[in-house]
């Protein structure tokens, strides 16, 4: 028999139904797995001991006293730490938030606890979600469970990281322009983001307002279908969720989908996609032809423009959200007496130098409270994507930046209704490469940026993708495969998904963990 | 593209950041080619295409307009750096 680790959430789900185990022998038995193996892997930021197992308990007497119990049914949940957990530190992976207490849950949260799912702890991240391999964050980076020496992905990297390592059945990811989808790909686990407004942002730590998303990564299309749905509505505190109806997940997942019609994406296959994937990818279309699919090519002519469209209007939407750190509502703030220190002290060396205009244009202490405060607490990465940003909005730039790029989505929006016109689902890698060694492009942001080509126009469209299983390099690494649907069509996906992991077994393979 | 270190003062002053000389040397050629790379959509004609700032263009969502309680001050106050116990703490904004 397997360990309960290596059981799907379906599975151990089943098992706590039947009585055969109970929701706090599997919290008990993935905490173990995180003591054992997170000090190499490092997905996990605070690791919630005792209060998973109390919450794991609670679950167990509410069943065996015939008291009906939620979706989730017990099931361990880890979170990213993008996410509020009312009187739990949520970092975001920053410095600036180090010792951030939320004073309340975020929908998603409270939704997860009324769902009975138990909360095991909170998983690395870029910080504010603001990278693609984990290295950002402020605390320390996380490893591929598949080679140490890798980078799981990001900026949900941790989530991913401890799915693929058996750390935890399911856990919350965030996307903004493929921060599920590319670490599942490169962990080789199963990542779904959402059509914007599906899922609630309300207690999600902004990035960029108009492309966040929450979802669930998990091992198989059935346990992301029960996350899905265990999260997933309208939330009146989220002026931007849709109020619609959340189809039954976890119950359609099982359905095969006939005459489905696939579109592979003639501009995918260009510069830059490693052959392995390209492969790979050519390999599961013919799993898809095998179970009736028709594949035909279409196009998203204006795709090549995406990753340039969105590092206009993300950095725009960041610099603007991030606005909010100012070292005085909440988060890290300078030390006052030594700014007002050094600021005399400049003013000392101006006035002895007689630099008159220097003097004028030296901060107010205010202004150095904010600039210093938020220097000290933004990493690089969060620096640089501010300062694109402001730069883009500024005066005189506006229109040739922010503008531009708001019309040029218009236009990517468009090829994707096009494509939606003739085709269920469009196919194709999710990455252009396998994982890649840590610190490989740490100190070259465009490189980094250009991993995102297949997953940006999702967020970009509002619509939905998934990242599933679907090989691995000769090396070993794992290679996704991505499926984009409609707005509000996460079903269609889901059970594309489904069809594909019934007769494949990529899903299955698990990395060695010393 | 070419940003010089004038340029880049006056946008970390914009976004209130205070940048080392070195943070600032770092920053200029990586921001120009990422602005560079950016620029490509110069190439695209969007003439008549109407903006999409928004994936999903909802307008106007309404709430009942009903009194509900809100955060305690407390509870607002308790991240922050600097409090009296009423309001946040920052320096003079005008003289000292």
């Amino acid at each position: 028999m397997s360990s309960l680790t290596d059981q799907t959430a379906s599975e151990l789900l089943e098992r706590m139904r039947s009585g055969d185990v109970s929701a706090e022998q599997i919290a008990a038995a993935c905490l173990d797995r995180i003591a054992r193996h997170d000090p190499a892997v490092g997905a996990f930021l605070r690791v919630g001991g005792d209060e998973a197992l109390a919450a794991a308990a609670d679950v167990d007497r509410r069943r065996r006293g015939g008291q009906a119990v939620g979706l989730l049914g017990g099931l361990p949940v880890a979170v990213k730490d993008l996410i509020c957990v009312r009187g739990q530190v949520t970092t975001c992976g920053s410095r600036m938030l180090a010792n951030f207490v939320p004073p309340y849950d975020a929908t998603v949260v409270e939704r997860l606890r009324a769902a009975d799912g138990v909360l095991l702890g909170k998983t690395n991240l870029d910080e504010f979600g603001m990278g693609g391999s984990t290295e950002n964050s402020a605390f320390h980076p996380t490893r591929n469970p598949w080679d140490l020496e890798r980078i799981p992905g990001g900026s949900s990297g941790g989530a991913a990281a401890c799915v693929a390592a058996r750390m935890a059945p399911l856990s919350l990811g965030t996307d903004t322009g493929g921060s599920i989808r590319q670490p599942s790909a490169l962990c080789g686990v199963v990542g779904l983001k959402p059509t914007y407004g599906r899922v609630s942002r309300f207690g999600l730590v902004a990035f960029a307002s108009s492309l966040d998303q929450i979802g669930p990564l998990a091992r198989t299309a059935e346990d992301a279908a029960l996350l899905l749905e265990a999260i997933a509505g309208h939330d009146p505190r989220d002026s931007t969720s849709a109020p619609a109806p959340v189809p039954p997940y976890s119950q359609t997942v099982r359905q095969p989908l006939s005459g489905l019609r696939l579109g592979r994406v003639r501009e995918h296959y260009g510069e830059g996609l490693d052959e392995q994937l390209a492969a790979a990818t050519e390999q599961a279309l013919d799993v898809y032809r095998s179970l009736g699919a028709q594949i035909r090519d279409v196009s998203l002519p204006h795709s090549r423009y995406a990753i340039a469209t969105y590092y206009i209007i993300a950095p725009c939407e960041a610099s603007s959200n991030l606005a909010r750190y100012d070292g005085a509502h909440y988060g890290h703030r300078t030390d006052e007496r030594q700014m007002r220190a050094d600021l005399r002290q400049e003013q000392r060396r101006l006035e002895a130098a007689g630099d008159t205009a220097g003097v004028d244009q030296l901060d107010t202490p205010l202004v150095r409270l904010y600039r210093q405060s938020r220097a000290e607490g933004f990493g690089a990465e969060v620096k640089r994507r501010i300062m694109l940003g402001t730069y883009a909005l500024s005066a005189g730039y506006y229109d040739a930046y922010y503008l531009k790029a708001l019309k040029t989505r218009r236009l990517i929006r468009g090829d994707y209704d096009q494509a939606f016109a003739e085709v269920d689902l469009i196919v194709g890698p999710c990455t252009p490469t396998a994982a890649f060694p840590l610190g490989a492009k740490l100190n070259d942001p465009l490189a980094m940026y250009l991993g995102d080509l297949y997953t940006v126009g999702t967020n970009l469209a509002g619509l939905a993708g998934i990242s599933i299983p679907c090989g691995a390099t000769r090396e070993g690494w794992p290679i996704g495969l991505h499926l984009q649907a409609p707005a509000f069509e996460e079903d269609r996906l889901l059970r594309a998904a489904y069809m594909f992991q019934q007769v494949t077994a990529w899903h299955q393979r698990r990395p060695d963990l010393p | 593209m070419s940003l010089s270190g004038d340029d880049l003062r006056k946008v970390a002053l914009l976004a209130r950041l205070r940048l080392s000389d070195h943070e600032l040397d770092v920053l200029a050629p990586q921001l120009a080619q990422i602005l560079e790379f950016v620029e490509q959509l110069g190439q695209l004609d969007t003439s008549g295409v109407e903006p999409m700032a928004h994936a999903v263009e909802l307008s106007n969502v309404l709430a009942a307009d009903e009194p509900q309680a809100s955060l305690p001050r407390e509870a607002a106050l308790a991240n922050a750096p600097q409090h009296d116990g009423e309001c946040y703490r920052v320096p003079a904004v005008l003289g000292e």
